[in-house]
């Protein structure tokens, strides 16, 4: 060994002593993924359309889908990891999945915990009845009945808004609101989309159309905190998913629907 | 135990607490009159009527005693609308308890007109009555008067299962019951407050049927 070499060597090993002791204070997620190659995700596993076990006891939905899209935009391997709604928050802030896809609304609370991407997937609540019905907002209701899932959200918020003329029928749950529905007993409905799209998915006669929007809180992709590059390139997969048309087509796949306007 | 007990949202409940007795009250009522009166014709049928209408109605009252009354009120209400036959919720409420306790009166209502004598309905033709009066005289009302506890009971029993009408939206008092507590989340009260309203009825009804009872058949002696 001349001295030449020696001295390189040596060079290298202060160097990488010097280096060792600094490791930075949060991992830059987006190059860990890389340098894993492959991607955690959680999603919903009994929250159809956006994540359920099918038939084969594989998890399919939505939110299966978007976790698919995005794990193959960054080239990394998709590792789902099933949670429920309540323990979905805690398994990012753990650090034990990279991000949460699971139908995850945006709210105060969560936004002081965790980041949120631009929205991939609409949820909201809304009156819902055939084209033929002209309803644009809820004085339009007024003389109709409206079928709705007793105490649901849109229960609530509907008996606040309509004319005492609109004639609510409350059924026990989201069945017998879609059972009154297809069976033609109620003509306007207040619900979910996604209970729409469970109607639809039946196809029936007469189709269930939005008429208007009684509350709306679009789906986001959750993240850590402070990771830039992650979310940069999150929502650059987002957007790209929106303008070439892959997020239209998960979005008839699942909810039946073209994506809204403002999504 | 530390739960506390909150009844402040029963002074604005009462109203939709009113509607849904009304609705029970309502429903029993005409359930009762229309359905014992079925009750009496399928009677005639399996006792007396003509021989041909005797399977129809036997399958009838083992079709409606042999299913569950839920399934009944769903058959009607979600599946009939698919052969165009569609009614309101109160009216399909109405209709399947007339139908449940026709099939039950049915039953009850033919034990006490076999338990007639041949010889009476024999003895009041002899009397010149014609076959009409003879059946209604010598054969309903003393079958009536046998059973009437035992119908008194069933007309209670469909009164307490008319609570199962709220599946389809009926705005009975299980319906009130329920939508009270999906707005103040008080089940231990508001289910409190249903059952003894139902108990109430309950009761309230037994009297009342006892009080026609007396007054239907003042002659009776063995009471």
């Amino acid at each position: 060994m001349n001295r030449r070499n020696v001295c390189m060597l040596a060079f290298a090993a202060v160097a990488g002593i010097a280096m060792a002791p600094f490791p930075q204070a949060r991992a830059d997620a987006l190059s860990d993924i890389g340098a894993r190659g492959t991607i955690r995700i959680a999603v919903p596993q009994d929250f159809p359309p956006f994540g359920s076990v099918g038939a084969d006891m594989t998890p399919q939905g939505y939110d299966i889908d978007i976790a698919n899209l995005i794990g193959e935009k960054l080239g990394a391997k998709v590792e789902i990891v099933p949670v429920t709604s309540a323990n979905r928050i805690p398994y990012l802030q753990t650090n034990k999945v990279d991000l949460v896809i699971s139908s995850l609304g945006k709210n105060p609370d969560r936004e002081k915990v965790i980041d949120f991407s631009e929205a991939y997937a609409p949820f909201y609540n809304g009156v819902f009845a055939p084209a033929d019905v002209a309803v644009a907002k809820a004085e339009d209701l007024a003389g109709k009945t409206v079928g709705v899932t007793r105490g649901a959200i849109e229960d609530l918020e509907l008996t606040k808004v309509v004319p005492a003329s609109v004639e609510i029928k409350r059924y026990e749950d989201n069945n017998g609101t879609i059972s009154a529905f297809l069976s033609g007993q109620v003509e306007v409905i207040a619900t979910g989309n996604v209970v729409a799209a469970a109607i639809l998915e039946k196809n029936p006669p007469k189709r269930p159309e939005l008429k208007f929007l009684i509350k709306n809180s679009p789906c986001y992709i959750g993240m850590n905190k402070e990771q830039p590059a992650l979310m940069a390139k999150i929502n650059g997969i987002i957007a790209a998913a929106r303008s070439d048309g892959a997020l239209n087509t998960i979005s008839q796949k699942w909810l039946k629907v073209d994506l809204p306007a403002d999504l | 135990m530390t739960y506390q007990f909150d009844f402040g949202w029963l002074i604005e409940s009462l109203p939709v607490l009113f509607k849904g007795i009304r609705i029970t009250v309502q429903l029993i009522l005409i359930g009762a009159v229309f359905g014992v009166a079925l009750g009496i014709a399928c009677a005639w049928v399996r006792a007396l009527g003509p021989k041909w209408l005797k399977p129809v109605v036997a399958a009838y009252v083992e079709l409606i005693r042999n299913t569950p009354f839920l399934i009944q009120l769903f058959f009607i209400f979600f599946g009939l609308p698919s052969l165009g036959i569609r009614m309101s919720e109160l009216s399909a409420a109405n209709l399947a308890m007339i139908v449940n306790l026709g099939a039950y009166s049915c039953e009850i209502i033919r034990a006490g007109i076999q338990a007639t004598p041949r010889g009476q309905f024999e003895a009041g033709a002899s009397l010149a009555m014609t076959p009409f009066q003879a059946f209604w005289y010598v054969v309903l009302v003393p079958a009536l008067q046998r059973i009437w506890p035992a119908l008194s009971s069933q007309i209670v029993i469909v009164m307490l299962g008319s609570a199962v009408v709220s599946q389809i939206a009926a705005e009975d008092l299980t319906f009130a019951a329920n939508f009270i507590q999906s707005r103040n989340f008080r089940a231990f009260e508001t289910y409190t407050v249903s059952t003894l309203i139902y108990l109430a009825l309950a009761i309230l009804l037994r009297q009342l049927l006892a009080g026609l009872g007396w007054m239907l058949f003042p002659r009776k002696a063995s009471r």
